[in-house]
C-alpha cells in the first residue's frame, strides 16, 4: 500500500509538471516524462520483489506469494502489485496509462495487441533497451514507451516457469520477460 | 361570422389553458419529491419509457436516483449513479471486467465494439422486451464480441455456443470468485455433504468493545438492566407488562439498552431528543450501522435509500401472500419490536410474506428438517438452516478496527447470479461440485433442494484436465522432454 502511495505521489508530481501540455514549457519532453514515471514504477516494484517477496518467500520462507493472495492469505505477486497500481491510476483518470505485457503472457489478455506493442516487445527482447513510438488509438494520439522488464529475482522466473498457463518455461535470471508499456496522451 | 370567430377564440383559449395545465402537471410531477406516494407519483409514471427490470422497479419513480437532476441523459451521470449503489460490491468481488479494462487506450478498438466502461451498455433499463437474466439487454452470446478465439487457448471450449458461457454454471461477467480454474481444482473431489458443516458463529458480544466509533459504548455501557425507563402513561398496564417481558428477554436488556435507547430520538441533529412511538431504521443504525446499510442496499430497503416511502409486499414483482402485512418494510417488520427474535426473523419473518414456489417448498425441504433435528438434540447447535442462512447469511466483515461476523441484510449479495451463493453459503456444508450442480438445476431450486441435482456441470472436470496437462508440461520442461511423454 505504501509503495503504491509512493508511486501515485510521484505520478501526481509528474502530472503537475504539465504532462499533457507537453513539456516544452517546463523543459520536459514526452520521453523524459515517460522515463521518469518508469523509473518510479521499476524501482518500487524491484523494492517490493526483492525486499518483500524474494526475502520472505524464497530466503526466509515465512510466507508465500500467491496469485490467489486473498484466498491463500499470501503476499500479492509483484506483477499483481504493479497491475493493481496501474488499475488505481486508471480509476483516478490520472491522464496516462501503463501495463505489463509480454510475448509470453500467462494471461493471454496481456499479449501485444497494437502494432506498436508488437514492434516494441519484439525490439526490447532483442536489444534490452527502451523503445519509443507515437501511435493513434481510438482516434487519439499517444506517445508510447516500451521498457524491457527483466527477471530481477528468483521469484520471477520460478513462478513464470511453473505456472499452468505459461507459454514458456525456460526463463533465466536477467532475461527480458516482457515489457512495461506506458502511454502519454499527446496534444 | 362573429359567432364563429368568438367560438374559435373560446376553443383556442380552452386548448391553451388545458395544454398549459397538462404541461404544468407533468412538470410538477417530475419535480415533486419522492417522499410521499400519491397523485404526483401517478403523474410521474407518464414519464416511464417502459417497465423497469426486477432490479430497479421499486425505485423507478425516483427518476433522479439514476438520471441525476440536470444532465438527464449524460452517460457519466448515469455511470456515477450505477457506481454509487453497485461500485463497492463490484470491487469486493474482484470484478473480472473492471471499467479500467475498457478505458485503457490499448483496448480502444475493443471498447468501440463493446463500451463496457459504462454499465448501461449491457444493462439498459426500461426495455422489458430485450431484458434477459441479470438485467442484461445484449444478445445472450455477447461474450463472442471479445472472446471469439477462446478455443485457441482452451481447446475444450471449441464448438461451444457463446450463449452458454454464463448460462452453463461456468462463468459470470463480473463475479467469478467461486468459478476460476485454480479454485475449481482446489475444491474438486469432495463429498456432497462435507464432514464439517458450520456457519460463522455470532461474535457481536465479544467485539462490542473493539468497535470504537461504530458503537456508542459510552451511551450504552455493557450492563444487564432489570427495570425499564419508559415514561409513565405510555399505553395500558397490560401492554407495559408484555413489552417489559419481551424486552427483558432480549440482548438489548443485557447490553444496557433501555426503552429510551431506541424511543428517545432527536428529530434532527442538534435538537433535543423526543419520545418516538415507532423508531425507524435510522435509530437501529445507531448501533447496527453495517446491518442497516446492507438492508438499505437490498430489495427490502432500497426505496428508503432512494428517499421514497418504504417497500410494501403488495408492490413486489414476485409472488407474495395476499394477507401479507401491508405496512412499509423496516427492521421491525421481520425482527418484531421489543422481542427482536432472530430465530423468528430468519424463517417465519420471510414466510409471512413470500409465497413463491421455492419459499412454499421450504417447510418440506431437507434444510428445514435440520431445525427439528437440532431441537431434538440429534444434531449440534447451529445445524439449523433457515431462509436467512442462505439469503441473509452471516459473513465476515472487516474494518480497520476489527474483523467480525455480520448478517448480510442485502439479499441480492447472494441472490443473482446464484453462483454468488457458492462461497459464503453452499460451500460451508456442501462440496463445490454438488453446489454448482444444485444451483444450475432450476427444478431442484424450485423444490427447495428436495432431491438430488439432475444435471452435472463439467467445469471442475475440465479444470482438472487442464491442471493435468499443465503438470505434464511442467515435468517435461524439467526433464527436457518437450513432448511431455514418459
Amino acid at each position: 500500500m505504501k509503495v503504491i502511495r509512493l508511486f501515485t505521489a510521484a505520478s501526481t508530481l509528474a502530472l503537475s509538471a504539465g504532462l499533457t501540455q507537453a513539456a516544452d514549457t517546463a523543459g520536459w519532453s514526452y520521453k523524459d516524462i515517460a522515463d521518469a514515471l518508469h523509473a518510479v514504477m521499476e524501482s518500487d516494484r524491484t523494492v517490493y520483489t526483492r525486499l518483500i517477496v524474494n526475502r520472505l518467500q524464497n530466503e526466509e520462507k515465512v510466507i508465500k506469494a500467491s496469485e490467489h493472495w486473498k484466498d491463500d492469505k499470501a503476499l500479492v505477486l509483484p506483477a499483481q502489485m504493479f497491475r493493481f497500481g496501474a488499475e488505481m491510476v486508471a480509476e483516478k483518470d490520472a491522464g496516462f496509462t501503463y501495463s505489463l505485457l509480454s510475448e509470453w503472457p500467462i494471461n493471454k489478455q496481456n499479449a501485444a495487441k497494437t502494432d506498436v506493442e508488437k514492434a516494441g516487445l519484439s525490439e526490447i527482447a532483442k536489444t534490452g533497451k527502451p523503445f519509443y513510438k507515437e501511435e493513434t488509438l481510438g482516434g487519439k494520439k499517444f506517445f508510447t514507451a516500451v521498457y524491457p522488464d527483466k527477471a530481477v529475482a528468483k521469484a520471477c522466473i520460478s513462478c513464470h516457469n511453473d505456472h499452468k498457463d505459461t507459454p514458456r518455461r525456460d526463463f533465466k535470471m536477467g532475461e527480458v520477460m516482457g515489457g512495461v508499456v506506458l502511454r502519454l496522451p499527446m496534444k | 361570422m362573429s359567432a364563429t370567430t368568438s367560438r374559435n377564440r373560446l376553443l383556442w383559449l380552452t386548448w391553451t389553458v388545458l395544454s398549459a395545465l397538462s404541461a404544468g402537471l407533468l412538470w410538477f410531477g417530475l419535480q415533486a419529491g419522492t417522499e410521499a406516494p400519491g397523485p404526483m407519483n401517478v403523474v410521474r409514471t407518464a414519464f416511464l419509457p417502459g417497465q423497469t427490470s426486477h432490479g430497479h422497479h421499486q425505485i423507478e419513480l425516483a427518476c433522479s436516483t439514476c438520471h441525476g437532476s440536470e444532465a438527464f441523459t449524460a452517460a457519466d451521470v448515469m455511470q456515477d449513479a450505477c457506481t454509487q449503489c453497485h461500485g463497492a460490491e463490484l470491487k469486493n468481488v474482484d470484478d473480472s471486467h473492471p471499467r479500467s479494462k475498457f478505458t485503457d487506450p490499448r483496448n480502444a478498438e475493443r471498447a468501440a465494439r463493446l463500451d463496457a466502461a459504462h454499465c448501461v451498455t449491457c444493462h439498459v433499463e426500461h426495455k422489458p422486451d430485450i431484458t434477459h437474466a441479470m438485467g442484461v439487454t445484449l444478445p445472450t452470446d455477447f461474450c463472442v464480441i471479445c472472446h471469439q478465439d477462446v478455443a485457441d487457448d482452451r481447446p475444450s471450449h471449441a464448438g461451444l455456443g457463446f450463449d452458454t458461457c454464463a448460462s452453463s454454471g461456468c462463468h459470470n461477467f463480473h463475479d467469478n470468485r467461486a468459478l476460476y480454474g485454480d479454485f475449481l481444482v482446489k475444491h474438486a473431489g469432495k463429498p456432497d455433504l462435507l464432514d464439517t458443516r458450520e456457519v460463522l458463529p455470532r461474535d457481536w458480544k465479544t467485539v462490542l468493545e473493539e468497535l470504537y466509533e461504530s458503537y456508542p459504548i459510552d451511551r450504552f455501557p455493557l450492563q444487564a438492566l432489570t427495570e425499564p425507563d419508559a415514561p409513565a402513561g405510555k399505553g395500558s398496564a397490560q401492554v407495559h407488562d408484555e413489552v417489559n417481558k419481551d424486552w427483558l428477554a432480549t440482548s438489548h436488556a443485557k447490553a444496557g439498552v433501555n426503552c429510551s435507547g431506541c424511543h428517545e430520538v432527536a428529530p434532527a441533529a442538534g435538537q433535543p431528543a423526543m419520545w418516538a412511538d415507532r423508531p425507524d431504521h435510522t435509530v437501529c443504525a445507531t448501533c447496527h450501522k453495517p446491518e442497516v446499510n446492507t438492508f438499505l442496499a437490498g430489495r427490502h430497503g432500497m426505496r428508503l435509500a432512494a428517499g421514497m416511502p418504504a417497500m410494501t409486499p403488495a408492490e413486489a414483482m414476485i409472488p407474495m401472500k395476499a394477507d401479507a402485512p401491508h405496512d412499509g418494510i423496516g427492521c421491525t417488520t421481520c425482527h418484531g419490536a421489543h422481542r427482536f427474535d432472530t430465530a423468528h426473523a430468519a424463517t417465519d419473518g420471510c414466510l409471512a410474506c413470500h409465497a413463491d414456489e421455492h419459499s412454499k417448498a421450504f417447510g418440506a425441504s431437507p434444510h428445514a428438517a435440520l431445525a427439528a433435528k437440532e431441537a431434538s438434540g440429534a444434531l449440534p447447535a447451529g445445524s439449523a438452516v433457515t431462509c436467512a442462512t442462505c439469503h441473509m447469511p452471516r459473513i465476515e466483515h472487516r474494518t480497520d478496527d476489527v474483523r467480525r461476523t455480520l448478517v448480510q441484510h442485502n439479499q441480492n449479495d447472494t441472490l443473482r447470479p446464484s453462483d454468488k451463493m457458492l462461497r459464503p453459503v453452499c460451500m460451508r456444508c456442501h462440496s463445490l461440485q454438488f453446489s454448482i450442480d444444485a444451483l444450475a438445476d432450476a427444478g431442484l431450486v424450485a423444490r427447495n433442494f428436495r432431491g438430488k441435482p439432475s444435471l452435472h456441470v463439467e467445469s471442475i472436470d475440465w479444470a482438472l484436465k487442464d491442471a493435468a496437462r499443465a503438470e505434464a508440461e511442467r515435468q517435461a520442461a524439467k526433464t527436457g522432454n518437450p513432448d511431455g511423454q514418459p
